[in-house]
């Protein structure tokens, strides 16, 4: 076992830092000025070849191959910098890869370099009321038009992230009523901008609402031109199957919850109560689960590096992390006692955040429970480490999934 | 160059371990053992010491904690008897010593034809006393020695609930005694870390076991006219056993690598390794036995071998509480 990256590493790393010093400076820039200031610096950033790496040149990308370990130490010297690294969201994760492996000329010229600036914003259009967990339920109804050159939209969308903001959506709708149900679903791409479509946000129980966010959206004869179709009619279903697998994997995905974890030592001191012995074993117990997690994302690094499959491990990661979440949230509601009496300023994005008690700890107490949710319930996630991860046979009720 | 996953020939170690262990390890032996009041197994000590497992935390072997590690996990999966980790650290301990008179013992303790046993901390119970020729014995506040068996070492055998470690009531009144590291000597602490780690790579094995003989049984028992593994209730059982061994396997990795690098969180990490291990370990014992049902409550089909050893790696050389407690000492909360 090793954890340092190596000389080659670190001599990267180098030159990485002295870009940083000589392009990232925004000083007092703000607003549009700082806006503009960081376009122009992720396209220097994509220049040097530290950001898009997946991406080829002719899209608009730096175009790399798979280099965990140089991507991770861009990683960590962005952040160390502050800089910023790529566009984040739905659609650098999603529709950029699905694009990539199964889009048309014509799709991938319309819409990467789009979505790179920041300037198209893609919206999930997968649940619906009636399909969560079954998700291949899906009934919003797609049609052709008499022409033949444009799908006819009806129905309803829901949970959908970043919905108010989102210009554009990729969604899933049964095109063939008659064929089995894994197999009647295309996959479209859709201008949110129009007559058909209404959107509405979905206050959450943060009391979080407005802009940022989940939303559900109605279809009333929306359009859609046909080229506008990723992957085969009716092969929608494993179109949505693509998932981004270059340099994934990142040691940095587990600081997040040590930095969490860092806190709530904190809040352990600042109520006072970090010499009872009681509230020292909960915390080493937690920790117990952190460092797990923290060693176990190395795990994964380490065989993404060496291009070595790490087995039933990474099905795992995220039912442990939500967890996790949830045993530092019942610590973090004993910590804060009387606190929770208090609606924290600013909870659920209203308003400014700060200055804050312990009481901000119940945006964590709430969100942790957003994780059992969120990109695959926990039950499923446990069905999923059952059935792909020991092998268990599939419920009866559930073998034709696919 | 970054590395943190087993290499092939780590992996290679390990099965053929494994396999030699499975000559002369299995249920048969396991009642046969537990039945009778040896407290000592020369067949399947002699095919790991055969194996020159012995040598392995010589400073000079090329190996490290971590191989040791792999070792007592391999062990640990099959609840095979033998003071091994007792053995290992021995060799580690006297080969790292100045003192010429314990290091007399070296070669017999590397080739296992002498075998020593832990005596650490304040418990009088000893895995093996009665067999054993030497006593790593010691205290974090006292030292660490090695004791020879013998006139004014007294061994006095009890009922041990772990079936696999049979153990004795042993005292030491003016028995031959070679100092190996007084109090205050670094190696004192990395000695008792070492132990540590070695105890939490057993109930890694113990606990990996525990799962893999569960999600078998689930695989093959039929009740309602499907096998048992195929409903949710105990597919969801099963899931969070590999969840709760399966992350926790690079924790013993990262402690073991912090004893071999000299990083400075070495001895917490043992601790908190130990205490998190020993905890899985315990979690899944019970697990197994309430995913089994009825067969697994009964003796013959020897599940409760692993119950009964992930008790005792529990309580060995401290509760998990107890090394919590030192952990958050040592990270200074």
């Amino acid at each position: 076992m090793d954890l340092s990256y190596g000389a080659e590493a670190e001599s990267f790393r180098e030159e990485v830092r002295a870009f940083l010093k000589a392009e990232w400076s925004p000083g007092e820039r703000r607003k549009d000025e700082l806006k503009a200031y960081v376009a122009d610096f992720r396209i220097s950033a994509t220049d040097k070849g530290y950001l898009y790496r997946a991406i080829p040149k002719q899209y608009g990308g730096s175009q790399h191959p798979v280099d965990v370990i140089k991507a991770q130490v861009i990683r960590e010297e962005f952040q160390r910098a502050r800089a910023p690294m790529e566009i984040a969201g739905n659609g650098m994760n999603m529709t950029v890869p699905t694009l990539l492996e199964q889009g048309t000329e014509e799709q991938k010229d319309l819409f990467i370099r789009k979505t790179m600036s920041g300037e198209y914003i893609w919206g999930q259009g997968y649940s619906e009321p009636g399909s969560g967990s079954d998700l291949a339920s899906v009934r919003t109804k797609g049609e052709l038009s008499a022409d033949g050159s444009k799908w006819i939209i009806n129905g309803q969308k829901i949970w959908t992230s970043q919905g108010m903001l989102s210009t554009h959506m990729f969604m899933l709708v049964r095109t063939e009523p008659d064929a089995p149900k894994h197999d009647g679903i295309t996959y479209l791409l859709i201008d949110l901008d129009q007559p058909g479509i209404t959107r509405r946000p979905i206050k959450q129980m943060t009391g979080e609402e407005g802009n940022h966010t989940f939303c559900e959206f109605f279809f009333d004869n929306a359009e859609t031109p046909v080229s506008w179709q990723v992957g085969e009619r009716g092969k929608g279903w494993y179109v949505s199957r693509t998932t981004l697998k270059h340099e994934r994997a990142s040691i940095g995905s587990a600081d997040g919850l040590g930095n969490q974890f860092k806190k709530l030592v904190e809040l352990a001191k600042e109520v006072g109560r970090i010499g009872e012995p009681v509230i020292r074993d909960k915390l080493a117990q937690i920790e117990g689960y952190v460092l797990s997690h923290r060693y176990t994302s190395f795990r994964l690094f380490s065989c993404a590096a060496a291009g070595e499959n790490p087995g039933s491990v990474s099905l795992m990661m995220k039912l442990y992390l939500t967890e996790i979440g949830h045993e530092m949230a019942l610590l973090a509601q004993e910590l804060i006692g009387e606190h929770a009496f208090i609606e924290p300023e600013g909870a659920g994005g209203r308003g400014p955040r700060g200055p804050r008690g312990p009481e901000k700890w119940m945006d964590q107490i709430m969100g942790s429970l957003g994780n059992s949710i969120a990109g695959g319930a926990s039950n499923i996630q446990r069905n999923i480490i059952g059935e792909r991860g020991l092998g268990l046979p599939r419920d009866a009720i559930m073998s034709g999934e696919k | 160059m970054m590395r943190f996953h087993l290499s092939e020939e780590q992996i290679a170690i390990q099965d053929a371990i494994r396999g030699t262990l499975a000559d002369v390890w299995q249920l048969e032996q396991q009642h046969k053992f537990a039945g009778g009041d040896a407290d000592f197994d020369p067949a399947s000590w002699n095919a790991l010491m055969g194996l020159g497992l012995g040598s392995i935390l010589l400073p000079e072997s090329g190996m490290g904690l971590l191989d040791a590690a792999l070792v007592c996990e391999v062990v640990g999966e099959v609840a095979a008897p033998g003071p091994l980790i007792g053995q290992l650290l021995a060799v580690a301990a006297v080969s790292r010593s100045s003192n010429e008179a314990a290091k007399a013992h070296l070669a017999g303790l590397e080739a296992g034809s002498t075998i020593a046993t832990l005596a650490f901390g304040n418990s009088p119970y000893v895995q093996s006393a009665r067999a054993a020729d030497l006593f790593l014995k010691g205290s974090r506040e006292a030292g660490i020695s090695l004791v020879e068996a013998g006139e004014g070492v007294t061994a006095e055998p009890v009922n041990s609930t772990d079936r696999s470690r049979p153990i004795s009531k042993v005292s030491f009144d003016g028995a031959t005694t070679h100092v190996l590291f007084p109090a205050g000597d670094p190696m004192v602490g990395k000695l008792f870390g070492s132990a540590l780690v070695l105890i939490a790579a057993d109930a890694l094995g113990g606990a990996q076991k525990c799962t893999d003989m569960s999600v078998a049984y689930a695989k093959e028992r039929e009740q309602f006219g499907q096998p048992i593994g195929q409903f949710q209730g105990l597919k969801h059982q099963l899931a969070h056993m590999a969840l709760d061994v399966e992350p926790a396997r690079a924790q013993v990795w990262y402690a073991a690598y912090a004893h071999d690098a000299d990083l400075t969180d070495a001895e917490r990490a043992a601790a908190m390794a130990k205490a998190h291990l020993c905890d899985v370990y315990v979690r899944c014992a019970r697990a197994a036995i309430a995913a089994h049902g009825g067969i697994g409550y009964t003796w013959e089909y020897g599940l409760n071998y692993w119950f009964r050893r992930a008790a005792f790696n529990r309580a060995w050389l401290g509760s998990p509480s107890y090394h919590r407690a030192r952990a958050a000492d040592l990270a200074g909360w």
